[in-house]
């Protein structure tokens, strides 16, 4: 079995977020860049899945879509354990693009399992794991919490309104998967970050897809305001401030 | 082209170009991602058991010290062939800068990684290397270091510990006592230091703790570092193998010493680590508490101390990395005379003895001042035993002790550099001389349509002129006797710290703009640097001066130093502003 995951290249967590001039695009000034929190569980989930010989899962793959600039962070995916990596030679502008040209090659690669996490933490766009299904016409499980092996069948389950739900689903197939997938990212060993040099990086030019979307500006939430505190002995004071400031009784 | 190596303390007496330097900013993804493992290392494992560590619990410690052996961060320094990775010693300097952000786990590691396995490397012959270096480069064994005793500090040679060879010839019988073992608890190699017989000078063994008559005491109840295992550890009639004699017969007190000197490189950059994670924790705090309506980070006192912290470990910083790639490069220069990987580090380690002396004392002090100040910038919640600058309060206080205390290391910096000089590695007393001869014209004016690096060249070149002519008129009047007067060492000691570590931030920044990655912010650090360091500078050389000179030389001595420490007049205020206002902006050290 041979499994996809797919990644993101985002700010670092920790990154306090500037608005370019012009208010249409982030400033990446002195940003450091991260695999997507979400990516970097499904990877590390799907490593855990081959270090397990029963699952016979034989190799696990990265795929991108960014600029030569993202290298960094797809070496850092080869690191953790990616055996080899794919990516495609385009800036991305939005989940519709990002998804076709995962698409592509996918198809052209081939895998039995592709995984996406629910979301990137720059857009929280959401949307890449089942637009890449829909490109491909394989199905798609979204909210996936956990991989299992079953008698050599993968079992899916997804956290669902008061429970779970444990589906199988016939290969190939997309999961999108959110945190818990993995218990912690796996940190990269330094006979990993030794050996990600010598790992193979194809690189794929974009096949002619339009963006759906264009962003037209960004805008940062408003401050918040300062917090009132209320004397215990004043409920007088609170009423009047739920009923005539927060406007909320 | 060629690039210039400076020999240990030669900065005194001659220039270097910035392209000669290394700067954290030329880092390669390699050595970024090996950082980032040592980061992600401490957030995973480090961090949510630190509470249990300071109780006490040395089987957590010995667990959590097994995990980075596993992820390969004990084999950083050791060569493949020996079960490491081989990296170079910026790289090991990284790794020692990054896990510094570790509390006492950085304490354990360090003394694992450092003072307990690479002795073993440096000196040890094929047999030892394969039988105990390939091990505690995984974690398989965990090393500790045992050089002092009861009666035996920082005069280290006067140990009692003794070693008689047994009648069958097949074992040295080992007696006596080490205390303040950092990871005593746990090690399962030591590396003693003994006296053979009647020797005069050291010995040095490797001793495994099953060793019979090998005795560990109870942990020692410290201020601070409370997480890592500090006792004392007794040995009785311990049958000790002849070929755990590490090194020849009396090589011990060198390796004793080289082994010093690469403690003190390391610990210069240990402390890098957690002096950032001080500032960012500062920071944070800043940029959440409110006073007076307002964010106490948008008060000029609190910018005041955040941009000081910033200056002070930028500072140190540029010094560390560019000492390293001195030892890198003398490692390069050298391999083809030492041939073994393990003698040629530990030559090119012991040859900068003057920086590694230096930047111990500077990075512990650094720490212990960023430290100090994110307890203040916390008020009384940096009080409270809750929150991590407390610790990191009580963590910082031992790096001015340990590794020779920084008043040996203080003296160590002007001594080790004079007895180079004698020795002929470069001139030092002839330029000195020259200058005193000539006090009234010794230092340099500016120069028609002078720039700004040039300028602050200069700076630096007066100050070092005042260095040497501190050290002629003290040499002068006290000869041989000058390493009785401590203070004057002292004095010229604390000038040459400063006058390095300027040298190395200017050379730093200087590089930073021809690679495109400087900014305005850069040159306020320098610029606030430079201007504390004059005065600094000039109060030291005031000092050693009404020590040393006689009353007719002392006006003429006295305006030198106040010509050679004159710098242009600078609106601090305005630039801590600044360099606390980028530190504000990111809300952590990101410089």
């Amino acid at each position: 079995m041979k499994i996809l995951v797919c990644i993101s290249n985002v700010p670092d967590t920790t990154t306090r977020i500037k608005i370019a001039e012009g208010n249409a695009s982030i400033d990446t000034t002195g940003i450091q860049w991260v695999i997507n929190p979400w990516d970097e569980l499904s990877l590390t989930r799907a490593l855990e899945l081959k270090d397990d010989k029963a699952t016979g899962v034989s190799t696990v793959t990265v795929a991108h879509v960014g600029l030569p600039s993202s290298e960094p962070t797809i070496r850092k995916a080869l690191a953790i354990g990616a055996d080899d990596a794919i990516r495609v030679n385009a800036e991305s502008s939005d989940a519709y693009f990002v998804a076709a040209q995962l698409a592509e090659v996918a198809a052209k690669e081939g895998f039995d399992m592709i995984l996406c996490g629910i979301e990137s933490s720059d857009f929280n766009g959401s949307a890449v794991g089942g637009m890449l299904s829909e490109f491909l016409g394989i199905p798609s499980v979204s909210g996936v919490s956990s991989i299992t092996f079953e008698a050599g069948i993968p079992v899916l389950t997804r956290e669902i309104d008061g429970g779970r739900e444990a589906v199988t689903v016939p290969a190939p197939f997309v999961a999108v998967v959110q945190k818990g997938i993995a218990k912690e990212p796996r940190i990269a060993a330094m006979r990993g970050i030794m050996l990600a040099r010598t790992k193979p990086i194809k690189v794929y030019e974009p096949v002619p897809v339009e963006a759906l979307t264009r962003v037209e500006s960004f805008e940062k939430p408003a401050p918040r305001p300062a917090c009132i505190f209320v004397d215990p002995a004043n409920p007088a004071q609170l009423i009047d401030l739920l009923k005539n400031e927060a406007k909320v009784i | 082209m060629e690039q210039k190596i400076l020999k240990s303390g030669e900065f005194l007496t001659a220039e270097t170009d910035p392209k000669d330097i290394f700067i954290p900013e030329e880092f390669s993804e390699e050595q970024r991602m090996i950082a980032q493992t040592c980061r992600d290392f401490l957030e995973a494992e480090v961090y949510p058991n630190m509470v249990n560590l300071e109780k006490g619990d040395r089987e957590l410690m010995k667990d959590i010290l097994k995990k980075a052996g596993e992820l390969g961060l004990m084999g950083i320094s050791i060569p493949e062939e020996f079960g490491g990775f081989g990296q170079s010693f910026v790289t090991q300097m990284l790794t020692a800068e990054t896990t510094g952000a570790g509390y006492s786990f950085s304490v354990a590691y360090m003394a694992h990684c450092g003072i307990g396995t690479l002795p073993i490397m440096y000196y040890g012959n094929k047999y030892q290397r394969e039988n105990y270096v390939t091990r505690l480069a995984t974690g398989e064994l965990l090393g500790a270091y045992c050089l002092t005793e009861p009666g035996a500090g920082s005069d280290a040679n006067s140990g009692k510990t003794n070693a008689r060879l047994s009648e069958d010839g097949k074992h040295y019988i080992l007696n006596g006592q080490k205390m303040w073992i950092t990871n005593a608890g746990f090690a399962d190699t030591q590396v003693v230091f003994a006296k053979i017989d009647t020797d005069r000078v050291l010995s040095a063994f490797i001793v495994e703790r099953i060793y019979p008559g090998v005795a560990v005491g109870p942990d020692e109840h410290k201020m601070g570092i409370k997480g890592s295992s500090t006792a004392q550890i007794y040995y009785t009639d311990v049958k000790v193998p002849v070929e755990n004699l590490l090194g020849k017969r009396g090589e011990g007190f060198r390796i004793a010493l080289s082994i010093l000197h690469m403690g003190r490189l390391k610990l210069g950059a240990n402390v890098l680590g957690a002096a950032k994670k001080a500032i960012t924790d500062s920071v944070k705090y800043a940029n959440e508490r409110k006073q007076f309506g307002v964010l106490i980070s948008t008060f000029g006192a609190i910018k005041h101390k955040l941009a000081g912290q910033v200056i002070r470990l930028f500072a140190a910083e540029s010094a560390v990395y560019r000492a390293s790639h001195d030892v890198d490069r003398m490692m390069e220069m050298i391999k083809g005379d030492c041939g073994d990987y393990g003698r040629t580090a530990i030559e090119a380690i012991s040859h900068y003895a003057v920086e590694a002396a230096l930047l111990k004392v500077y990075g512990s002090e650094m720490l212990d001042f960023v430290a100090d100040e994110a307890v203040q910038i916390h008020g009384g919640m940096g009080y409270s035993a809750e929150l991590d600058v407390e610790r990191g309060y009580r963590d910082s206080r031992i790096n001015r002790i340990f590794e020779g205390t920084n008043e040996i290391n203080r003296l160590l910096v002007v001594d080790t550099a004079m007895k180079r000089a004698m020795k002929g590695e470069f001139d030092l007393f002839g330029k000195a001389a020259a200058l005193w001869s000539d006090l009234e014209n010794a230092a340099s004016r500016a120069a028609e349509g002078e720039d700004y690096f040039a300028e602050k060249k200069r700076y630096i070149s007066n100050f070092k002129k005042a260095i040497l002519i501190c050290i002629h008129g003290a040499s002068e009047k006290f000869g041989k006797q000058l390493i009785n007067e401590q203070e004057v060492l002292n004095n010229i000691s604390d000038m040459m710290m400063e006058t390095y570590v300027a040298e190395s931030l200017m050379l730093r920044i200087n590089k930073m703009e021809s690679m495109g990655s400087g900014s305005a912010v850069y040159r306020d650090i320098l610029d606030v640097y430079v201007y504390d360091a004059a005065d600094l500078i000039r109060k030291s050389a005031c000092d050693a001066i009404n020590s040393f000179a006689d009353a007719g030389m002392l006006p003429s001595l006295k305006l030198a130093s106040e010509k050679l420490t004159a710098v242009r007049g600078l609106d601090v205020k305005d630039a801590r502003r600044r360099i606390a206002g980028k530190l504000i902006e990111d809300n952590l050290y990101k410089f």
